[in-house]
């Protein structure tokens, strides 16, 4: 089936506009920008309708990486379901985004080395989805981090977008430590790292010796998935990244490598339904980011912010659902989420390109007549995102809130109460962005054709994405999730009820919207201000690290240890040659006594040893 | 007799070479000199070759003292010319004026 190809052909755009993209025309950038992205979709396409119902694992073995005494680790490339619905999901969402991106990036300096660190996410990417072990997903998980950076911190020239990128990637090392622990843990317990074996070898074991090691394996994975995710304690990254450009934020920072956390939890899924109080954590981290993102989302007023915490929030969904069991429903959600976010950031992005770069929703209003292509798919995803009935978030969101309920009703309604939120501070931004009047001073106008195409084509699939029943196609994999009408419902109205409020506070009576905010005013300056949770870290870990470094790693051992030592070396060398150097009077006859003097001493020491002995 | 010279003058008489040169090698101040000096010394150290060879019949030492003297040729050749040179820059040959390489 030549799985490599997947991979490999963005790669070659990579190497093909990384080295040469200077010297390209835009026209032919986009060709390899473009076209090797298509073409990885097309034989995803091919490959997928030649392996038909996939019902077993189809493994593809290329060669043997690393051989160490027992361990053997092999590149080997496989497709199950669920690698299916995600080579879909990354190479479809993807084909769009570059797309979108042509228009988007048109006026930006260093067009080819965006669309250049573009591929080389995509060829990451897929790696990671498509790695048959956890170390080739952990390289595709590193990769993608590495891709990351280069795009938050793509207007390099810019501080705060420096600073973004690298608490980007500093943030992640945190979860990537404990990934690779457990990774550690898990080439000692079971002695692989592909996965067919360690999921056999872990269905096998008895449930009280297993209980303690998968446990830790399983709480390990975690930190490692809250370091990629952005779930709590580690989801700080995420708002800060938007930096980069919007299309970055679409694919990278919504659609696909934040949920890479979500996946690999799916795809360990013996190991945590092997350790329940594993599972217990992934359902309460997932849920309390679901809960608190959504409260901060309510008071952003940068569009791209909102969407960020929202973001988050909906990882958290995707969490709730694997944590209580619900992997498929996490899926599902990571699919329909990926079509609906996707499109809320290209909005955003088309937004934003129409008022050449202002991001402020309180500078926007009354966009609706300038830009209607615009508003009216944002508005689609919009209402997916709310759980809008027979949307595609109604129906993956309440298979996960379903499952909730399954597991412990109060998650359910906290899930709920989320819900109601989500659609409103979405529908906040819609109502800010697109209807009264028009508060800022730009002239608006609608993006082109290669903008909204792509967003037209996601606004279908926001509103039909949840008609493709990911939980009965992934049904061989995972159990069978549970089906509730009456609960669904329920959510879905919440949802209805937060856009009704969203409706009274921003467009039929405007003023209430402040005198709410005034009346709650500490409150709202908490979740104005992001729970101080970046100022909080920055007391209590980033200054001691900071000022550790340099008072001890710096200025102790650096500076005073190193430098002390080597500087030292060389002063008594300087030292001993300033003696040494009288010797150099420039009298020749002086040297010539020295040299009868040393022979004479020569001599007289042969002598006395030939005495001696 | 045949051995009517005895080694042990040879090898004073070589002594004594040696030490005129050492002590011209230090004294003199003439460049020149001290050359002739490093000579003397040469031919000393010769001498006792020769007559060791002879004592001990062997062919060792004519071969040592062939080299020392081919050695030497060479070593006059290139400090001649040093010499000139360093007469055409400094029109001196006194080896205390000659003192500019020092700390």
């Amino acid at each position: 089936m030549n799985l490599w190809l997947i991979p490999i052909l963005p790669f070659i755009g990579f190497l093909v506009n990384g080295l040469l993209g200077r010297k390209l025309s835009k026209a032919l950038i986009n060709a390899f920008a473009i076209g090797s992205v298509t073409f990885a979709f097309v034989w995803v396409v091919k490959t997928l309708l030649a392996l038909g119902p996939i019902e077993t694992k189809y493994v593809e073995h290329y060669y043997t990486w690393i051989q160490s005494g027992r361990v053997t680790i092999n590149v080997d490339f496989a497709v199950d379901r669920l690698t299916a619905v995600m080579l879909m999901v990354v190479t479809g969402v993807g084909t769009l985004i570059h797309i979108y991106a042509i228009g988007y990036m048109e006026h930006e300096g260093g067009y080819y080395r965006f669309f250049s660190y573009l591929n080389l996410f995509m060829f990451f990417m897929l790696v990671l989805v498509l790695a048959e072990n956890f170390l080739l997903l952990f390289v595709g998980w590193e990769g993608v981090g590495l891709c990351s950076y280069l795009l938050i911190g793509f207007y390099f020239t810019e501080q705060f977008a420096t600073n973004a990128g690298n608490k980007a990637f500093i943030v992640n090392r945190i979860g990537d430590f404990g990934f690779s622990l457990a990774i550690f843990l898990i080439v000692r317990q079971f002695g692989t790292l592909d996965f067919t074996k360690v999921f056999d070898a872990a269905k096998g074991m008895p449930t009280e010796a297993a209980a303690g090691i998968l446990t830790t394996i399983c709480l390990l994975l975690l930190v490692g998935a809250t370091g990629k995710s952005a779930q709590i304690p580690l989801y700080v990254w995420l708002p800060d990244a938007m930096a980069g450009p919007t299309p970055v934020s679409a694919l990278i920072h919504a659609a696909t490598m934040v949920t890479a956390g979500v996946y690999m939890t799916a795809r360990s899924a013996v190991l945590f339904t092997h350790a329940p109080i594993a599972m217990d954590t992934v359902a309460v981290i997932g849920l309390a980011t679901a809960f608190i993102a959504a409260t901060i989302g309510l008071a952003q007023t940068d569009i791209k912010k909102v969407f960020a915490y929202s973001t988050v929030s909906q990882l958290g969904y995707m969490f709730l659902g694997a944590g209580v069991g619900a992997f498929s429903a996490g899926i599902w959600h990571l699919m329909t989420h990926a079509f609906f976010k996707a499109l809320l950031f290209l909005g955003a992005g088309a937004v934003i390109h129409g008022l050449h770069g202002e991001q402020d929703l309180r500078q926007m209003g009354g966009l609706f007549k300038r830009m209607r292509i615009t508003a009216i798919t944002l508005l689609c995803a919009s209402l997916a995102i709310s759980g809008f009935p027979y949307t595609s978030g109604f129906f993956s969101k309440d298979a996960i809130l379903v499952a909730a309920y399954e597991r412990a009703p109060w998650m359910y309604w906290v899930g709920v109460l989320t819900a109601g939120m989500t659609a409103f501070y979405v529908f906040r931004a819609w109502f800010l962005a697109f209807t009264g009047r028009y508060r800022g001073h730009a002239h608006p106008h609608e993006s082109p054709l290669v903008m909204t195409g792509p967003l037209m084509i996601l606004a279908v699939l926001s509103l039909g994405g949840g008609f493709i029943n990911i939980p009965h196609w992934l049904e061989p994999m995972f159990a069978e999730t549970a089906e509730n009408q009456t609960l669904a419902w329920l959510s879905a109205v919440v949802g209805l009820g937060g856009i009704a409020i969203a409706y009274i506070f921003y467009v039929a009576a405007p003023g209430l919207a402040d005198s709410v905010a005034n009346s709650a005013g500490s409150l709202y300056r908490l979740i104005y201000n992001k729970y101080f949770v970046d100022e909080a870290y920055n007391a209590a870990v980033v200054q001691p690290v900071v000022n550790g470094s340099r008072a001890v790693l710096w200025k102790g051992i650096d500076a005073g240890l190193i430098d002390g030592a080597v500087n030292g070396i060389g002063a008594r060398a300087r030292g001993i040659g300033g003696i040494l150097k009288l010797l150099q009077s420039g009298n020749i006859r002086s040297y010539a006594a020295w040299v009868v003097l040393g022979s004479v001493v020569v001599l007289l020491a042969i002598g006395f040893a030939g005495a001696v002995r | 007799m045949h051995n009517a010279v005895p080694l042990s003058w040879y090898l004073i008489l070589s002594a004594i070479l040696f030490g005129l040169g050492v002590a011209g090698f230090i004294y003199r101040r003439n460049i020149i000199t001290v050359f002739m000096s490093i000579e003397l010394m040469l031919n000393a150290v010769n001498l006792s070759f020769i007559a060791f060879s002879y004592q001990l019949k062997q062919v060792d030492g004519h071969i040592f003292s062939f080299f020392v003297m081919v050695v030497a040729a060479a070593e006059a050749a290139v400090g001649l010319a040093i010499i000139l040179t360093v007469f055409k820059n400094r029109e001196t040959l006194m080896i205390d004026e000659i003192n500019s390489m020092k700390y």
